[in-house]
């Protein structure tokens, strides 16, 4: 059984964004670059499914320039077997289907038994690579996976779908598939010391994309700052203290909570 | 012309589609065109009347047996058929869970390109530039699209209110759809445990994100909270890790709540999260990252460790108390 991971290197949560010169993205030169958190959950998801049916391959695949080889490292040690990287040096301009159709030139032959991949990015969010890219390989996909029924796997795979509001339900799916996973779907394991050396002799396949030119595709003209809907009362002025002072003032005379 | 989608389970509205609406009928009036509604169903939709008192060129039953439980495969080919039939120049939805599962498959059919979680959006030359919120909400972007129509757009929940949606009357037309093979069965929704607290109702809530850093420190917000006889609340990664049962998560899988007063302790401040608090009375964001979204929406702020402040706020409160 073979079971591609998706995975995407993004900005850190934490690093505070510069907007690059060209006001079309962030300046990402000088700021700590992450695992995409969804993308961390569906390798873990395909590592247990792996270890549950006691065979299997995990091949991670990534799209972007050379300095995501770190993300593929970092899931080499965890455990994937091997990885391809799909190498595009401006991988932020390119469109949704872009993205997704030099994935599907890049893994159709290695007619994977399952796909995962993250629900959405933490950068662009535009949330469809893994839709658009099962309707590329003609194979069925489920989104926003929050569980999976290991022990279901066979020629058909039961996993469950998050709906909104606290609602669920659980799908059977025919192999090949798609699912995009949800964040929390399980504990992430850490990379051991011995992964960590297992991974330096692990094949990381580079394939040079054919990237398309996509007449339909959505292109950034902007980026800025969000316009704020509120005025907020900046209290403390810095100082944490200050401003829970301050705070209990305002909800004692202007909010009347105390 | 413009198509909405209106989504249902088992003929019970999903009301963000009056939001749809709302946003094709703007549209719409911007660009000098009709919008229709598009119902999937399996026949004698009891939705229909409700859809065609509001001011559309018509409403579209989309019909088929295979149309009664919702999966990707039955909605991608039932839309295939309609926007074949109907030759829109753009298809409107709401960005739900259940879009966000199809649409971006039947704009890839079509060659096209989905713009999702649209929040805003202006019209020039003809054309729409579309406003969608990047890197966890900390920057917006306005995207063109190329190419020729159908544009596919999905609007945020919120971005537009469903109950400015005009009124009106519509005709009633049903394409009956093919609906080819369907490669996934679907089982009943269901909810998990029924929910143990209520914050719907509560008043005043104080709620944790990632910024509590572990569960031990959850103490300290619930001093908060019991000095302000407040509810304890989270954001969803710590409910996922379990600190707090998922009962007390907020957002657009969790709860929807509106008490008179929400202090938000560490949280970013992700659409997701904010979905589900919003509409709160007040809004207070205690985050030590000055950009935080969170701001955005807050009342009052306190940019600073969460560690220095609360102690502070629960000392002053018990004196104001006193
Ligand atoms: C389909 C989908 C559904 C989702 N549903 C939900 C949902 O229902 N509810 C929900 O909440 N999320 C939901 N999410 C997740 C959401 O996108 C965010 O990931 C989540 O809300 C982030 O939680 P957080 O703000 O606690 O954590 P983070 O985004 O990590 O933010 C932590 C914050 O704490 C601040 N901080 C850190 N240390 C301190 C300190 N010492 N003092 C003060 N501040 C500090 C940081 O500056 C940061 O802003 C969903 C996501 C998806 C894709």
């Amino acid at each position: 059984m073979k079971i591609i991971v998706l995975m995407k290197q993004v900005a850190n949560k934490d690093a505070v964004l510069r907007i690059g010169p060209d006001e079309k993205w962030i300046n990402e030169t000088d700021i700590a670059m992450q695992t995409n958190e969804s993308d961390g959950y569906a390798l873990e998801e395909a590592l247990r499914l792996k270890e549950a049916r006691g065979e299997g391959e995990v091949v991670v695949c990534t799209l972007g320039p050379q300095s995501a080889k770190s993300v593929i490292k970092d899931a080499l040690a965890r455990g994937a077997d091997r990885a391809i990287h799909v190498v595009v040096d401006d991988a932020n301009k390119l469109s949704p289907y872009q993205i997704a159709k030099a994935i599907a030139d890049a893994i159709r032959e290695e007619n994977a038994d399952l796909v995962f991949a993250g629900l959405q990015s933490d950068d662009a969010s535009y949330g469809q690579t893994g839709v658009v890219l099962a309707e590329l390989l003609g194979i069925p996909h489920g989104t926003i996976v929050i569980e999976v029924d290991r022990g279901s796997l066979g020629e058909s795979l039961r996993i469950k779908r998050e709906l909104e509001s606290g609602w669920y339900q659980w799908f059977t799916y025919k192999l090949p598939a798609l699912f995009t996973i949800q964040s929390g779907i399980s504990q992430i394991r850490y990379a051991s010391l011995k992964g960590i050396m297992a991974a330096k002799k692990k094949e990381i396949r580079e394939v040079t994309a054919a990237v398309e030119a996509f007449a339909a595709g959505q292109t950034i003209s902007k980026v800025y700052m969000p316009l704020k809907t509120k005025q907020t009362q900046i209290l403390g002025n810095g100082d944490a203290k200050a401003g829970a002072v301050e705070l209990v003032e305002k909800l004692k005379t202007e909010v009347r909570a105390i | 012309m413009i198509l909405v989608f209106i989504e249902h389970k088992n003929c019970v509205l999903n009301k963000t589609s009056l939001e749809a609406i709302a946003a094709a009928q703007a549209i719409g009036a911007d660009l000098g065109m009709k919008a229709a509604a598009v119902i999937p169903c399996t026949g004698e939709c009891p939705l229909v009347q409700e859809i065609a008192g509001y001011d559309l060129e018509k409403v579209i039953v989309a019909k088929s047996d295979k149309l009664g439980t919702y999966t990707p495969d039955a909605y991608a080919d039932a839309w295939e058929q309609v926007i074949k039939a109907t030759n829109p120049q753009y298809i409107v939805m709401s960005h739900t869970y259940q879009v966000r599962d199809f649409a971006p498959k039947v704009a890839t059919r079509f060659g096209r390109e989905l713009v999702g979680d649209v929040i805003r959006y202006r019209a020039e030359g003809g054309k729409l530039v579309l406003t969608r919120r990047i890197f966890l909400g900390k920057l917006d972007a306005d995207l063109t699209v190329g190419g020729d129509a159908p544009y596919f757009v999905t609007f945020q929940s919120g971005a537009f209110r469903g109950d400015s949606a005009a009124k009106g009357s519509a005709a009633v037309e049903t394409i009956d759809v093919n609906i080819g093979e369907i490669r996934m069965t679907a089982e009943e929704p269901f909810q998990e445990a029924k929910a143990s607290v209520d914050l719907t109702k509560s008043e005043v809530i104080v709620a944790v994100g990632r910024g509590i850093k572990s569960q031990e420190n959850l103490a300290l917000a619930q001093q908060l909270a019991d000095a302000l006889g407040a509810d304890l609340a989270a954001s969803r990664p710590i409910c996922d890790n379990e600190w707090l049962p998922i009962d007390r998560q907020i957002g657009s899988s969790g709860q929807t709540v509106a008490p008179k007063l929400y202090i938000a302790l560490g949280i970013s401040g992700a659409i997701q999260h904010i979905v589900g608090m919003k509409n709160s009375g007040t809004i207070v964001a205690i985050n030590k990252d000055g950009e935080a979204p969170i701001f955005d929406i807050a009342d009052y702020g306190i940019v600073g460790d969460l560690f220095e402040a609360v102690p502070v706020l629960i000392e002053e409160i018990k004196k104001a108390r006193a």
